[in-house]
């Protein structure tokens, strides 16, 4: 394995160094049809984000057109393709800029808890002693935390609430990263101490280079291994929690900006008196959104987990063997302190060997 | 929460290996309880203190509550009775000296103690999160097996993707569509609520009454109560069970499949042991101790998917409650309950992780 690594690495072509090609081909059966989903369905995402102005029919705000009002509940017509909401909204409309919306936050706050979670991280592991310690328990004090409790709580602190789209993006954005930032700081944290020992890092110190130096240079370039996975998964929770704020009302105000969430609480009540149209757009835009990162996410997981790739994908994808131990739920199994991450460094040691 | 754990193991013969592990390494478990349960502390304070400081960023939460009902010096006045104009270490100070004791404060909005607020609606919040962790147990374990089963075929593809949808539903969503068609277009199961007002009087006048309606409901004996009580909770218990579902699904297969390729696994194939009864013998149960310590991580998810399950249905419980308070601005309330589920949360995952320790003896470090 090491020799096909050392062979092939440093002749990749160009073609082989598109984002997610390598992956592809050595992906079989089941799981490049996963994978291959998820690059359909998020790149479709994010088309209708980006061309949201012109692919909606209205604006996400709009109630009348031409001087005539839209008219609240209207079943899906050829004026409006999936309806109207009880505000008088197409709904059409305000799923195709919702798209938008989720974007924006999702992008925000991926940025937003990569910086902190690495920075925190690469400093804690690289430090240690006593700042390490309290940056582990405050860490894993948080992640333990439901994450939903505690994005609203941030949300009240930013905004109050409610905002315009500006303001209720960042914090949508903000609250997220909250509660991201713990397993940012775990993965980069233990990648670090891990590092830290390397033969390289022992040597970089001997010839007098500074800590800051080796910390960026040397430390950071190698414990970024996982992130991607992280990242993919990463955004589909913030998806998630950004709907779910939007659910209980603290959400984004409809005229500043369409929110999937925000829409589906508005429709709770139509449900009842069973008028479908308003619920189940939204709802089904946000399972495919998180369904296609998620798919995404997961078969680069799969792919990079020898353990998990399929039987017959002996090619070597030129990944590193990241065992992170990232399953796609944050909040479910990652980074565990028990059996299953005992069982996965034996594993790997193994292989090694 | 406990009870749950064995359920889907009836023949069960776990509990004389347990005795014999924990005989072997018993000093270690007494310490690893100790240093656990002093663990509780720091993390507790670190989230109710989180919490405070975060809220009182803001500024006061009178001024929040009724900032636009009052005047100026109406509300300074409020404001001072309350003592919000001290410094605020001395309201930290007060703050978890309060918790300490027990009180978490009480509710702006309509006075009553936030311990009063718990003990009333969290019986209903336990309740859900108990069907639906039954939901779970039933869809996801076996489910995880044959997909285990089933390895990179038909149905374990099909699986994978059901256990992605379960992930990437929000449990409102599901919640709205199980509405939609069972409660509106068969009209087999209610729209929402814990019970039919009928049924809701019957169990009012209870001696003993636990504010748990499926103990209440057995209680009355009355079998159309517990039909009507049971009816009830199918769907939020589904919409949420099914959250949970999925990511036990994962994880039984994901761990099975493990389990599958080691040794002891490998000398009963060769000694011609079918494949399914490797499954469902030998394989089993070491795949199903991760999954008990993630229940202690999903006990958090349970919580926050709570809060929009009973949103969705109008179950009245913790969860409902705290969407109310939000709703009315009432952030003493929200502070308060927020902490006392830091509190529930950090309670669960250490006896979560004692159950895991008492299981399996590798987990002591």
């Amino acid at each position: 394995m090491t020799a096909t690594t050392a062979q092939t690495r440093p002749k990749r072509s160009l073609v082989s160094r598109i984002p997610l090609f390598e992956q592809v081909r050595s992906s079989i059966g089941l799981q490049r049809g996963m994978l291959i989903a998820g690059v359909v369905i998020t790149g479709l995402f994010v088309i209708t984000a980006v061309f949201a102005p012109l692919l909606a029919p209205y604006g996400f705000a709009q109630l009348r057109s031409d001087g005539t009002p839209f008219g609240a509940q209207e079943a899906p017509n050829a004026e409006h393709l999936l309806g109207t909401t009880v505000g008088g909204y197409d709904v059409l409309s305000r799923v195709i800029w919702g798209a938008q919306t989720a974007i924006l936050t999702i992008v925000v706050s991926v940025i937003l808890s990569i910086f902190a979670g690495i920075f925190l991280g690469l400093v804690s592991g690289y430090i240690g002693g006593w700042l390490d310690r309290v940056l582990v328990v405050v860490c894993d004090a948080i992640y333990a935390f439901p994450s939903l409790l505690l994005a609203i709580v941030m949300s009240i602190v930013i905004s109050g609430g409610r905002s315009d789209l500006l303001g209720g993006i960042l914090a949508a954005s903000i609250s997220i990263t909250v509660v991201f930032i713990p397993q940012y700081f775990r993965v980069i944290r233990a990648e670090t101490v891990r590092i830290k020992s390397e033969a390289y890092v022992e040597s970089a110190k001997v010839i007098g280079t500074r800590a800051p130096r080796i910390v960026f240079r040397h430390v950071l370039r190698n414990a970024t291994r996982s992130l991607p996975l992280l990242l993919t998964l990463n955004s589909s929770e913030a998806l998630l929690t950004l709907a779910g704020l939007g659910f209980l009302g603290f959400g984004i105000e409809p005229t500043a900006a369409a929110e999937w969430g925000y829409d589906l609480n508005k429709s709770l009540s139509d449900v009842t008196s069973g008028i479908w149209w308003t619920s189940l757009f939204p709802g089904l835009a946000i399972v495919l959104a998180v369904l296609g990162i998620t798919l995404l996410g997961e078969s680069l997981n799969d792919l990079a987990d020898p353990r998990l790739r399929g039987r017959r994908a002996a090619l070597d994808t030129g990944a590193p063997t990241a065992d992170n131990g990232a399953e796609p739920h944050g909040a479910g199994a990652t980074g565990e302190r028990i059996v299953a991450d005992d069982a996965s460094t034996a594993d790997d040691e193994e292989r090694v060997s | 929460m406990t009870a749950e754990l064995s359920s889907p193991d009836p023949a069960s013969a776990a509990p004389p290996a347990v005795l014999r592990r924990r005989s072997s390494g018993g000093g270690g478990l007494g310490r690893y309880i100790l240093v656990r349960f002093l663990l509780i502390i720091p993390t507790v304070f670190i989230l109710v203190t989180l919490v405070f400081l975060l809220m009182r960023t803001t500024g006061d939460p009178i001024t929040a509550a009724l900032g636009g009902k009052l005047t100026g010096p109406q509300l300074q006045e409020r404001i001072h009775e309350a003592g919000y104009d001290r410094p605020l270490i001395v309201q930290y100070l007060e703050y978890l000296g309060n918790i300490v004791t027990g009180n978490f404060g009480s509710t702006l909005s309509d006075n009553r103690p936030v311990t009063q607020v718990l003990l009333t609606y969290g019986g209903a919040t336990l309740e859900l999160a108990f069907y639906a962790l039954i939901v779970a147990f039933i869809v996801g374990i076996p489910l995880g097996m044959v997909a285990a089963y089933f390895r990179d075929r038909a149905p374990d593809a099909f699986l994978r993707i059901f256990a992605i949808l379960c992930y990437a539903t929000p449990v409102f969503f599901a919640g709205l569509l199980l509405k939609l068609v069972f409660a509106v277009w068969l009209q087999v199961l209610p729209v929402a609520g814990r019970a039919s007002t009928g049924a809701e009087l019957q169990m009012q006048f209870l001696q003993s009454k636990t504010g748990i309606y499926l103990i209440d409901a057995l209680q009355t004996g009355n079998p159309e109560v517990i039909g009507d009580v049971l009816s009830h909770a199918v769907l939020p218990g589904v919409a949420l069970g099914l959250l949970t579902a999925g990511v036990f699904l994962r994880l039984v297969r994901t761990n099975l499949i493990g389990t599958l390729g080691t040794d002891y696994v490998d000398s009963a194939r060769s000694r011609g042991v079918t494949e399914f009864r490797l499954v469902r013998k030998h394989a089993y149960r070491p795949a199903l101790i991760p999954i008990i310590t993630v229940i202690g991580l999903q006990i958090a998810l349970l919580l926050g998917g709570a809060v929009l399950t009973e949103t969705t249905f109008e179950w009245k419980g913790l969860g409902f409650q705290l969407a109310h308070y939000l709703q009315a601005r009432d952030f003493v309330a929200v502070q308060g309950i927020v902490a006392l589920l830091a509190v529930i949360v950090a309670v669960t995952n250490f006896i979560v992780d004692i159950i895991a320790a008492l299981i399996d003896p590798r987990v002591r470090y």
